[in-house]
């Protein structure tokens, strides 16, 4: 089966100086897929340029068959990508309402509002803040605010940037839950995490970054049952 | 009192509007593509001509031929943000600013090789003004002015928070970058930018025109009490740019009354002195404005 | 025209270039050097003109007047007044995006306007000020006293353009470069930003009101009517731009190249039949508008473009 997401011989910087150099990452189908590696690697980058956000130098990107390479973001949005950045994520003097409906303007659903259903049923926290403007939330709010717009346009792939930075640890299980959640309703998850190894306990796959480079690749069990990727990125200790 | 309605209150509440219209543009275009319009009061002045030149040849109310203006002015400033400003988007936005003050110049020169550098009157003739309630004296063109004016805020309100359009505009003025990740064809938004405002500009400029004459230098003489309006109101918040603007306008007017004594509080020829003073307060106190706007 | 003729012309397009380079040199230190827009020449320019004839005129019952102070000291008065307008916009605004400086600047200069205009006692409005002296008044008169006036502007050019060259080279003028070329990594490594940028308002202002006080002993009459204040701030940018922002030579080429330009052109036109000759002045309006957007977009470098000064090891 060809994987949903398919990088291959990526490269990729800004202004001249690559950042991420021959990169190659396949993503299946419905798996959660992470991304991770000590900072400044490239894993913002990667994901980035995959969403034509960061100019691609060489290398092709294809999504469900297609040739993704050369297309602009609000071309990937109507195909069936989402992102939720790191930071300003949401529009702060927007409603929550507000928010949610901007996600459907690049991709306009049949039914606008079983989508909002839809996404609501996975957010209730949100349910009594939709006239609230974004900016007043907490980080935690927010963080559901964000990745509920990016769920408004039905992807098929949700792409995260790191999504549990600066959210207190009661929240990041919270977040790694709804994570399942949105998997489970049939959406594909690539997500840089700098939490490691939370993010390998619920991942199907992992990828290692180091310096712009693949460092190395496979199931999230086994990154975390590797010597070499525990000691540098996992704190040393069993899983 | 009755005099101070008659000829501070109304008369501010006039000029007010005035500003008001042309302070949204100037707000949306600063929150939306992020510079500091310089030519906004003579996209004021095209659309004022505009309105003239079709009176010229269809000899009915000006503001009947309104369309003829704002179709000038949005054609104007589109055709402006293509050749000059679309250019410098990847620098930072200060050549932007310059260009802009260049654009004005050449504007300015269009208006007075085309339409002369002197005045020219929309109608000539002394108006008679409207008599309410026996007690207040009030210009038809003021009434005209205010009223319309609250219409077009009352509007832009729905506008900006029940359509998809509003929406997105609001959306790329908050966060650009969010709003690209989203998807949202920015481009489209700042082409609506420019519509919106010119619009609004150019009624603006034939207000200013009826009120006074159309000459050359009729926006650009109001550019810096409309800037101090949008300050006032909160960069990027075009219902604040309205809210300031009325208040400047009040402000200037009834700073000539005779508040303290029968001489009149500040001389008439420093009116516009009053614009500048309350954005110098406001940049020196509170520079986000009345409904916190953005600020860098 | 005949010979004579055209070689005092020349004179007085050589002085009127060298007062151009002076503001020009100005705007460089706030533009070229610290990323400030100054929309608002014309109004320093204009303060620094009116308190150098105060300063220098005798008792007038139409102004004030009456210190009849040496020209030398009217032209410090001048800096001293521009630069201290300068210092009180740039105190509002500095720490403030760009933008609001502009926009300030505006204000300013039309400010300064009204009350030039409408204080009669210090201005006398807009009947001017007449009787401004020039240097050496006694000693030389007529066309030689241009010859003359030529050398003190040319004198006063040689002597800013040395103090810029110098701010230029000197650390305080490369943390002014870091800063308008990376004001957050400038921040980041200590630099009070909104200090530098306040020095570098000041001084350009304080520059521009030199140039002034040099316009107004050479016409020896001012009045708020006599320039159109907005032609010439642009004409200054547009002089700049196109000779090198951020280069003090590619300042001087600038004034010198477009003034020159403005002449020529105003020769030409002066020979048209009269309705011709204000159309003429627009177009040539519009002209200068179309050529700063081309410089803009094409040209940013300039005629001179910036090359950063070698750093010395020492």
């Amino acid at each position: 089966m060809s994987a949903l997401l398919s990088v291959k011989g990526l490269i990729a910087g800004y202004g001249g100086v690559p950042i991420i150099e021959n990169i190659n990452l396949d993503v299946e189908d419905h798996e959660i897929s992470v991304i991770i590696g000590p900072n400044g690697a490239g894993k913002s980058t990667l994901l980035k340029t995959i969403f034509a956000l960061t100019a691609r130098s060489e290398g092709t990107i294809s999504f469900a068959g297609k040739d993704i390479s050369g297309l602009k973001t609000a071309k990937l949005v109507p195909l069936g990508i989402s992102m939720v950045p790191q930071s300003r994520n949401v529009f702060p003097t927007l409603t929550v309402d507000e928010n949610l409906d901007v996600g459907t303007y690049a991709a306009p659903p049949k039914d606008k509002d079983a989508v909002r259903e839809n996404v609501l049923s996975l957010f209730p926290d949100l349910r009594d803040k939709l006239d609230q403007a974004a900016g007043e939330l907490s980080g935690g709010q927010r963080q559901m605010v964000a990745m509920g717009r990016a769920l408004m346009s039905e992807p098929k792939l949700l792409l995260l940037d790191e999504p549990t930075a600066g959210l207190s640890p009661a929240y990041l299980e919270v977040i790694f839950d709804l994570l399942l959640d949105i998997r489970k309703r049939g959406v594909t998850i690539l997500m840089v995490e700098q939490n490691a190894k939370q993010a390998l306990r619920i991942a199907d796959n992992g990828h290692v970054l180091v310096s712009g480079k693949n460092f190395i690749s496979g199931t999230g069990d086994a990154l975390l049952n590797d010597d070499a990727v525990r000691r540098s990125f996992l704190g040393g200790a069993a899983a | 009192m009755i005099d101070f309605i008659n000829l501070y209150l109304v008369p501010g509440l006039t000029i007010g509007s005035i500003y008001a219209l042309g302070a949204v543009g100037i707000s949306m275009i600063f929150g939306i593509l992020r510079f500091a319009h310089f030519a906004h009061g003579d996209l004021m002045t095209i659309g004022g001509y505009g309105v003239l030149t079709a009176v010229w040849f269809i000899p009915v109310h000006p503001l009947l031929l309104l369309p003829f203006g704002i179709a000038l002015a949005i054609v104007s400033a589109l055709a402006v943000d293509q050749f000059f400003y679309k250019p410098l988007r990847k620098l930072p936005t200060i050549y932007t600013v310059i260009a802009s003050f260049g654009v004005a110049l050449i504007f300015r020169s269009l208006a007075q090789l085309f339409w002369s550098s002197g005045n020219q009157v929309f109608t000539s003739g002394v108006r008679m003004p409207v008599v309410l309630f026996d007690t207040f004296r009030i210009s038809e063109l003021h009434m005209q002015v205010i009223v319309l004016t609250l219409i077009i805020a009352v509007a832009l309100h729905f506008f900006l928070t029940r359509s998809k359009l509003g929406r997105a505009m609001r959306a790329v003025s908050d966060e650009p970058e969010l709003a690209a990740v989203a998807g949202l064809d920015t481009e489209r938004v700042i082409r609506w930018t420019w519509v919106i405002g010119a619009s609004m500009a150019a009624t603006a400029g034939v207000f200013a025109g009826m009120d006074t004459s159309m000459h050359p230098n009729l926006g650009w003489n109001l550019l810096l009490a409309m800037f101090a309006a949008a300050v006032l109101g909160g960069i990027g918040k075009p219902m604040g740019a309205i809210a300031g603007g009325l208040l400047i306008g009040i402000a200037e007017e009834t700073a000539t009354f005779t508040w303290l004594s029968d001489e009149p509080l500040i001389s008439p020829s420093y009116k516009s002195a009053v614009a500048f003073f309350i954005m110098v307060a406001l940049l020196l106190f509170r520079p986000q404005g009345l409904f916190k706007g953005r600020l860098l | 025209m005949e010979m004579t003729g055209l070689f005092f012309y020349m004179i007085s397009v050589l002085i009127a270039g060298g007062i151009y380079a002076v503001l020009c040199l100005a705007l460089n230190v706030q533009w070229g050097m610290g990323g400030l827009f100054n929309a608002g020449i014309a109004g320093f320019f204009a303060v620094g003109a009116y308190a150098s004839a105060i300063v220098t005129t005798a008792v007038s019952s139409k102004h004030l007047g009456g210190f009849a102070l040496p020209i030398p000291f009217g032209l410090v008065a001048a800096m001293i007044v521009a630069g201290l307008t300068g210092w009180v916009v740039a105190k509002i605004c500095v720490r403030l995006k760009s933008d609001y400086l502009a926009m300030a600047s505006v204000g300013i200069a039309e400010i300064l306007r009204l009350v030039i205009v409408n204080e009669s006692w210090l201005t006398n409005g807009s009947l001017g000020i007449a009787g401004v002296p020039r240097p050496f008044g006694d000693l030389v008169q007529g066309r030689e006293a241009d010859l003359v006036y030529l050398a003190v502007v040319w004198t006063c050019v040689l002597c800013v353009y040395i103090l810029c060259q110098r701010l230029y080279v000197s650390p305080w003028g490369r943390t002014l470069r870091a800063i308008r070329d990376n004001e957050d990594s400038a921040r980041a490594a200590g630099k009070d930003v909104d200090w530098f940028r306040l020095q570098t308002f000041v001084i350009g202002c304080a520059i521009m009101g030199l140039a002034g006080g040099l316009s107004a002993h050479y016409f020896k009459f001012l009045s708020p009517s006599a320039t159109e204040p907005l032609l010439v701030t642009f004409l200054v940018w547009v002089m700049l731009m196109a000779g090198g922002s951020g280069n003090n030579k590619g300042a001087i080429v600038g004034a010198l190249a477009i003034w020159f330009i403005w002449s020529a052109t105003e020769i030409f036109t002066s020979r048209l039949p009269p309705e011709w000759i204000t159309r003429s002045s627009y177009i040539r309006m519009l002209l200068v508008g179309l050529l700063l957007q081309f410089v803009l977009q094409k040209f940013r470098s300039g005629l001179v473009p910036e090359k950063s000064p070698k750093i010395r090891s020492d």
